[in-house]
């Protein structure tokens, strides 16, 4: 087992992994619970598409115009989400396929070597020497933007009615959560994929819910239900070989969740029996 | 001296005019209660008072040192989803956090006024407890509390009432009215008249296309108040007065 310290890409992944698993955790909890689940679906089409055009465009690590491009797209997505005149799931939908086209589009008609399955589910390899160090600070950026705003952020996604009406400001707060889940998105992507990122999002906090009934400990269970399927898939994938790594880690997520689920069902029908 | 002053108001939502040419003052330490028939604009007029929503025309204007997170607000409406995961004490303290700029952790003399204003309210018996599994009146009660913990010098209470039953009702309004009578500001949207008269200083009664302002005094002799009181003013200026005594007709 402790072969995997001796290749440095499996080092690089397991550091990247494990900032990339606490980003979602924590994003996650509040996007689920503001609604906003699609948003990261979507986001990360956007982001595809923006690394199939830095792919053709020759630039040397696609973070550079995939960032910039997923958090303008984060900020859009969070308007139309607010303004509810406008069919947000319809619009969420059509960006994302669209983006998606895009980036499938681009790729072939250039006839460049891009490898378009690595994009879309993801790979250990895809974490390179200049990435990591930007991957790194940039999780770790996020990772205390939140700690720092937490309360407010816990304020803003309870009840933003009255966070506003008490003189929060909301629309801060909202934009510093889409420029966060925007950077969670694009270096997650690459190591999980287009296609799973979301999964990574949604799941820890879903997971969590099923047993946790405040919201720190919602939080604190997210991060260690992440991070844990995280680690479990990367090895798993390491030790059996040609096994894609997101679909590992989403695999591990699928499985704790039905486990916290059995065990809330458990808990319901014994507190139904004392009754 | 006015804490809150509304000149020429006229606000609505989605091209629909609610009220307009609305002339009302607060100043500190008033209680005045909002009353009027549903869809008079009791709520929009809320939301306009808190920004919420933006006026067509004219203005409401904070002075005296007033400012947006001086107040606190208890909506009418609960959007919030029934299943969020937090608990009693940390929906109470995100009460405080319009005062912080960077809110890490709470202070210990902020838990301390939380504790305080729980067992005031009455719901610190369960403030280990998620709010997803309390009962409406119970959650009602937690809302408050989490409202007294942003008010410094104002209260907005929308329709406060409406989940609780007449025991709790009672003890909401003794609540209120103590917090009054310490200095704090309070306006109230309620349905509830009899209560009104008997616990506030001033009364906007809003309907369709007109409104009073004044003294609660003054409004339990103006055509407004007359028609839905069935109470007999003992006072000399009702004497000639011709009681129709109707209820609410609304």
């Amino acid at each position: 087992m402790l072969d995997i310290f001796r290749y440095p890409f499996m080092v690089n992944a397991l550091i990247v992994g494990i900032l990339i698993a606490v980003c979602c955790a924590l994003l996650g909890v509040v996007l689920v619970l503001k609604r906003y689940s699609m948003i990261g679906d979507g986001l990360s089409h956007v982001g595809f598409g923006a690394l199939s055009i830095a792919a053709v465009l020759n630039i040397s690590s696609p973070l550079y115009l995939s960032l910039p491009v997923v958090t303008l797209a984060a900020f859009f997505l969070l308007r139309i989400t607010e303004n509810s005149r406008i069919n947000a799931d319809a619009a969420i939908a059509v960006i994302s396929s669209s983006a998606l086209a895009i980036g499938v589009f681009v790729a072939s008609i250039n006839g460049t070597n891009i490898n378009l399955q690595q994009y879309m589910f993801g790979s250990i390899l895809s974490v390179g020497k200049s990435d990591i160090i930007i991957s790194v600070i940039l999780s770790v950026f996020v990772i205390a933007m939140y700690l720092l705003f937490y309360n407010k952020i816990f304020a803003v996604t309870f009840d933003e009615d009255f966070a506003k009406a008490t003189g929060l400001r909301t629309g801060f707060y909202n934009t510093v959560i889409s420029l966060l889940t925007a950077i969670t998105i694009v270096v997650g992507m690459r190591m999980l994929g287009t296609l799973l990122i979301s999964a990574m999002i949604i799941f820890p906090s879903l997971t969590s819910m099923r047993v946790c009934k405040r919201f720190i400990s919602v939080v604190i269970t997210s991060v260690l239900v992440s991070v844990f399927c995280v680690v479990s898939g990367l090895l798993t994938s390491f030790t059996v070989t040609d096994v894609p790594v997101g679909a590992t880690i989403v695999i591990f997520n699928l499985a704790v969740f039905l486990v916290f689920l059995l065990i809330s069902a458990i808990k319901n029908a014994a507190a139904k029996k004392n009754k | 001296m006015a804490l809150l002053k509304a000149t020429d108001l006229k606000i609505g939502y989605s091209n629909n005019v609610v009220f307009e040419n609305l002339n009302f003052t607060v100043n500190a330490g008033d209680y005045l209660c909002v009353v009027g028939e549903n869809g008079s604009g009791k709520t929009t007029l809320i939301k306009g008072i808190l920004g919420l929503l933006q006026p067509y025309n004219g203005q409401v204007e904070y002075s005296d040192g007033l400012s947006r997170n001086h107040i606190g607000y208890l909506s009418q409406q609960q959007k919030l989803s029934k299943d969020f995961p937090a608990s009693v004490s940390e929906i109470v303290m995100s009460g405080f956090l319009n005062n912080r700029i960077i809110a890490f952790n709470y202070t210990k003399q902020e838990r301390n006024e939380a504790m305080r204003i729980m067992q005031r309210t009455g719901v610190d018996s369960f403030r280990k407890k998620s709010f997803s599994e309390l009962s409406g009146g119970q959650q009602q009660r937690v809302l408050l509390a989490r409202a007294l913990c942003a008010a410094k010098k104002l209260i907005l209470l929308d329709e406060p009432t409406s989940a609780l039953d007449p025991l709790a009702t009672a003890e909401f309004y003794s609540v209120v009215k103590a917090l009054n009578k310490e200095g704090m500001a309070v306006i109230m949207v309620s349905h509830d008249i009899t209560s009104a008269v008997r616990n506030a200083s001033h009364i906007l009664h809003l309907s369709s296309d007109s409104y009073f302002f004044g003294t609660t005094h003054e409004y339990m002799h103006s055509s407004f108040g007359s028609r839905l009181l069935i109470s007999d003013c003992p006072c000399d200026a009702c004497a000639h007065n011709t009681k129709r005594g109707g209820r609410e007709d609304a």
